[in-house]
């Protein structure tokens, strides 16, 4: 599944893992300290990168990122 | 020497026994008295494990229970048991948002399928001796124990199902059905998801004894319901998990 990525995209598809969401995501959101992280929400991202982008992240690279756009780019480098 | 729970004289088939917890129940099953008959899917793991059996007279046999063939070859070429060990299993962590078809059919295939249709065949060729024992290792997400194991967990309750009907219909023979539901436990298998060290370690202070089973603490609960010390019990569920299902 080799397609270009759009970060506003990547963004909307993150967004739509919580349940309820009252912060504005941006590239530079550190995702971890969004109110209604939780590691279910890590579950569903990690597996929307699988489903939407075909990558799967080693669990052990994914915690090195900080903000949405870092994962961004490390799904990016894996496409 | 007095032991209700040895399992001397006693053959015991034992699948998913390249790795894991059927690795140690091979193993301990081997110290406690047993010939083994261990199957797996990978050569040399499963040698590995040939490897590590106490005493002789014990078989290997490579088989994908995942297809029919590789069951009825199996169930063929093994001789006479008193205890099978239906304990192949594959994980899955997803949430059930994103569950999809492939998933179900993979995680049931070998969960679930596998060992109906092992179990069918062993009794069709009369396999399986009066008063013999089926284990099966189901896990504590039978009873929906945390989020991503829905799929998994389905899998795992449905051959906990199935395990009350063998122990209902196969009682007149007399053979007993058991199943044991381990939380997490320190294999292979719990290393090839999307937890990170990190989660582990943190995962495991929720245990009241603070940490993940060892292997072997899976198979000595398997032994009991092998053995002759178990011989009234049937159609239970031993939940082995260090007490993580009190909270």
């Amino acid at each position: 599944m080799c397609k270009t990525m759009d970060i506003q995209n990547f963004i909307q598809n993150f967004a739509e893992q919580f349940d309820e969401l009252n912060t504005e995501l941006t590239p530079e959101t550190r995702f971890r300290e969004v109110e209604g992280w939780t590691s279910l929400v890590a579950l569903l991202v990690i597996t929307m990168i699988d489903d939407e982008y075909g990558v799967v992240l080693p669990p052990e690279e994914m915690r090195k990122t900080q903000t949405i756009q870092e994962l961004f780019d490390l799904v990016q480098s894996k496409l | 020497m007095y032991n209700p729970f040895s399992l001397s004289g006693k053959t015991i088939l034992i699948t998913g026994a390249s790795s894991g917890i059927g690795r140690a129940t091979a193993i301990e099953c081997s110290r406690m008295g047993a010939q083994c008959v261990i199957t797996g899917r990978n050569m040399e793991r499963l040698q590995q494990t040939y490897d590590a059996l106490e005493g002789d007279g014990h078989i290997q046999i490579i088989a994908d229970l995942s297809e029919q063939e590789g069951i009825e070859t199996l169930a063929e070429a093994i001789p006479n048991i008193d205890g099978l060990v239906n304990n192949a299993g594959i994980g899955l962590n997803k949430p059930i948002s994103y569950i999809k078809q492939e998933d179900l059919e993979k995680v049931f295939q070998v969960n679930t399928f596998a060992p109906i249709l092992l179990t069918k065949a062993l009794l069709r060729k009369k396999k399986i001796n009066k008063n013999g024992s089926i284990v099966f290792t189901s896990s504590i997400s039978a009873f929906g124990s945390n989020f991503g194991r829905a799929a998994y967990g389905a899998s795992k309750s449905a051959i906990m199902a199935y395990m009350h009907y063998c122990a209902r219909e196969l009682a007149g023979k007399p053979i007993r059905a058991n199943a044991v539901h381990p939380a997490m436990t320190d294999t292979p298998l719990i290393y090839s998801g999307t937890l990170t060290e990190e989660d582990r370690q943190r995962d495991m202070m929720q245990y009241p004894l603070k940490r993940y089973a060892k292997p072997e603490e899976i198979a000595y609960a398997i032994i009991y319901l092998l053995s002759d010390a178990s011989s009234w019990t049937t159609g239970t569920s031993l939940i082995v998990d260090g007490g993580l299902s009190l909270l």
